[in-house]
């Protein structure tokens, strides 16, 4: 297998007397779609928040193409061509398509912004990604649903040339038809070669879209497999129970010391 | 009209961007077609000034049939030196609005402002330039202040400036005493309110402005239809320009007739405040459109934590918007100080702001912040200014003027919150 774009090796964390990741190894290849998948409480909020830089570990190492890096904050992984596309998005209802692919690093010509040119690269960026549900690039956010918001802010992602694109919980809140749309977009994101996170609670969609399973259980690395070789009801058990047959964690977690 | 093709390869792939974004035929169609999509707008709530600018015709049109000296020469005039203080401030606070937050103070901050011009150039026998600097320097550490209280420790915008409000008003009181008035009477300031401009240069700027902003547009619209970028139709775009060539024209033409009634002594042209209020206009509408800070004035509104996480920085922007919003209020207050020659312990306090944020938000403005424009203070300034001035023309009493002006703040907050309320239905 190729090196991985981002990796982590042996992470702890730990909130007071709470020890919520144990010795997590975690890693996002390119062209991959990378499923991170666990129960509510296993860890995924907290290990992406450590990706995100939001978190510091207490152990464990952070490698980015093969160097080992060190993280201090959000800026330092953006940095890297790290973007993770939260659930809410954090896009401007009251700015067009345009105005937020670029926000916060609007081109300039002298004083003035360079609106042709913005408007030129969100274009081409979003014909890249074969979006055709966008009437106009010049529309305000607010008239946009909720799969086009998605699109817009994976986009943003894709113009500032992000090497890793974690998404979190993309599909949650969306139609059948519109899952469809964000689903393809994640699956040609990976064809270009960036690596992916897909959090999902949605098996069909894991199933979908997937290269690769990472489950989460109580904190642990219950299992990180090619999803070819798992059944749908094996990563269920490895999510409610940490284990499915030869996977999984061999000793009982819930009673593991710590 | 045929859509123009962006042809990117990538990955192997060729893709063509018309496909895409065919919906953009819908909007260059004709005139017809943008017309249709306007009234789409007005009707999902995005309705601009457009309640301003009819708003506006209705009370013309009633004032003129109730009395008759409403729209003279010598009115008209007087109409625009009395709405350019409110436009002016309103402005201002339209920055302050655009982040959802209020300034309470910037009436009485923009007299604290004028008061010091005044007194300098009075007791201290400084020259206006100087005079104006010291204004606009207290005016923006006022604004300051304001910010860091409000950006800084947190504390509610309504609360702060509602302090400042009284706190300022013990300043000019301390300064000028209670029953005194400082002199305004320096020639230049003075005569931003008596002067006017001489005809014929009225022309030649009014010429320049319309040719300036001509070229402009017909250069965006080229680009634009060459690089293949959604554009307006090009009938809109001569519309526009038509349009502001018929507003400064019909300006300048009917302000440069003789109003005079000594015929050795003709008074015409532009009365110069309109000088001032145009120009800024021009600088904030150029600001908030066309520049970065404009655009983060907007993000922040709009979503403060999106803009955070944009890595635009929040603190920065909130100061500066109030520093300004100071800063607007104190050349406000300059006008104001030059349209009644002095200015008085009460000068900026009473309902100057609640005029102000009336004008901002019957323009369209919303109080809720991410949408506003400096022509929507214009306009509604102007709005504000007829109520006030006809209502004082039909001769009643001074409390129907106020219940009046409160009334139309009231109408323009509810049309503002209605129309919110439409947009986030229809999802415009």
């Amino acid at each position: 297998m190729t090196e991985p774009l981002l990796e982590l090796r042996g992470v702890n964390k730990s909130f007071g007397v709470a020890h919520v990741l144990h010795d997590v190894d975690f890693a996002v290849y390119p062209g991959t779609v990378t499923a991170l998948v666990g129960d509510n409480g296993a860890g995924k909020s907290t290990l992406t928040k450590i990706i995100a830089g939001i978190y510091t570990r207490d152990t464990g190492d952070y490698l980015f193409e093969g160097q080992e890096v060190n993280v201090h904050g959000p800026r330092d992984v953006s940095a890297l061509g790290v973007d993770i596309v939260y659930q809410d998005l954090a896009l401007c209802e009251n700015l067009d398509i345009v105005q937020n692919m670029f926000l916060g690093r609007e081109e300039k010509r002298g004083l003035l912004l360079d609106e042709v040119s913005m408007e030129s690269r969100a274009r081409e960026t979003l014909a890249s990604l074969s979006v055709r549900t966008v009437k106009s690039v010049r529309q305000s956010v607010a008239s946009l649903s909720g799969g086009q918001r998605q699109t817009v802010a994976i986009a943003k992602a894709v113009l500032w040339n992000s090497k890793v694109v974690i998404l979190d919980e993309p599909t949650a809140a969306l139609g059948v038809a519109q899952t469809r749309q964000v689903l393809d977009l994640v699956r040609r994101l990976a064809d270009r070669g960036l690596g992916v996170v897909l959090i999902s609670h949605n098996m069909g969609d894991v199933f979908e879209v997937a290269d690769r399973i990472t489950a989460l259980y109580l904190g642990r690395v219950a299992a990180d497999v090619p999803v070819k070789e798992v059944t749908h009801s094996q990563v269920v058990e490895l999510i409610t129970a940490g284990r499915s047959g030869a996977l999984g964690i061999s000793e009982n977690p819930a009673t593991a010391s710590v | 009209m045929t859509v123009e093709t962006n042809e990117v390869p990538e990955g192997g792939r060729t893709v063509t961007a018309d496909g895409a974004f065919s919906g953009d035929a819908v909007h260059t169609t004709s005139l017809r077609g943008a017309f249709g999509d306007y009234v789409t707008r007005v009707r999902s709530g995005d309705m601009g000034s457009l309640p301003a600018v009819s708003g506006l015709i209705v009370l013309m049109i009633i004032f003129s049939v109730a009395n008759d000296t409403f729209l003279g020469k010598i009115n008209m005039a007087n109409l625009v030196t009395q709405a350019g203080p409110i436009c002016v401030l309103a402005m201002g606070l339209v920055l302050v609005l655009l982040l959802g937050e209020i300034d309470l103070s910037a009436g009485v901050a923009g007299s604290t402002g004028a008061m010091t011009a005044g007194l300098l150039m009075v007791d201290h026998g400084q020259s206006w330039p100087v005079a104006t600097l010291a204004a606009l320097a207290v005016g923006a550490v006022i604004g300051l202040a304001i910010g860091l209280l409000v950006a800084r420790l947190g504390i509610p915008s309504f609360v702060v400036t509602l302090a400042f409000f009284l706190g300022l008003q013990g300043v000019l009181l301390y300064f000028i005493g209670q029953g005194g008035s400082v002199r305004f009477n320096d020639p230049m300031l003075r005569g931003l309110a008596i002067k006017n401009i001489d005809p014929m240069v009225g022309w030649i700027g009014a010429a320049a402005i319309v040719a300036v902003f001509a070229l402009l547009s017909l250069r965006t619209y080229r680009v634009q239809v060459t690089r293949g970028l959604q554009h307006p139709p090009v009938s809109l775009v001569a519309l526009r320009i038509g349009m502001i060539a018929a507003i400064l024209f019909g300006l300048v033409g009917f302000m440069n007739q003789n109003r005079g009634r000594i015929p050795s002594f003709p008074i015409e042209g532009v009365p110069r405040m309109l000088l001032v209020v145009v120009a800024l206009l021009i600088f904030w509408t150029f600001v908030l459109t066309r520049t970065r800070y404009g655009r983060h004035l907007y993000a922040v509104g709009g979503n403060a934590e999106a803009a955070r996480r944009a890595g635009i920085n929040v603190f920065r922007i909130r100061t500066s918007a109030f520093i300004a919003c100071s800063a607007m209020a104190a050349i406000s207050g300059i006008l104001l100080a030059a349209n009644t020659g002095g200015i008085s312990p009460g000068s900026g306090g009473g309902n100057t702001l609640l005029y102000a944020v009336g004008a901002a938000v019957i323009g369209g403005t919303s109080l809720f912040g991410g949408k506003g424009r400096a022509v929507d203070a214009v306009i509604g300034g102007l709005v504000i200014a007829t109520v006030n001035n006809g209502l004082g023309l039909l001769n009643n009493a001074s409390w129907i003027n106020y219940v009046v002006t409160g009334g139309v703040l009231l109408l323009a907050a509810s049309v503002d919150a209605i129309s919110r309320r439409r947009r986030s239905a229809a999802g415009v």
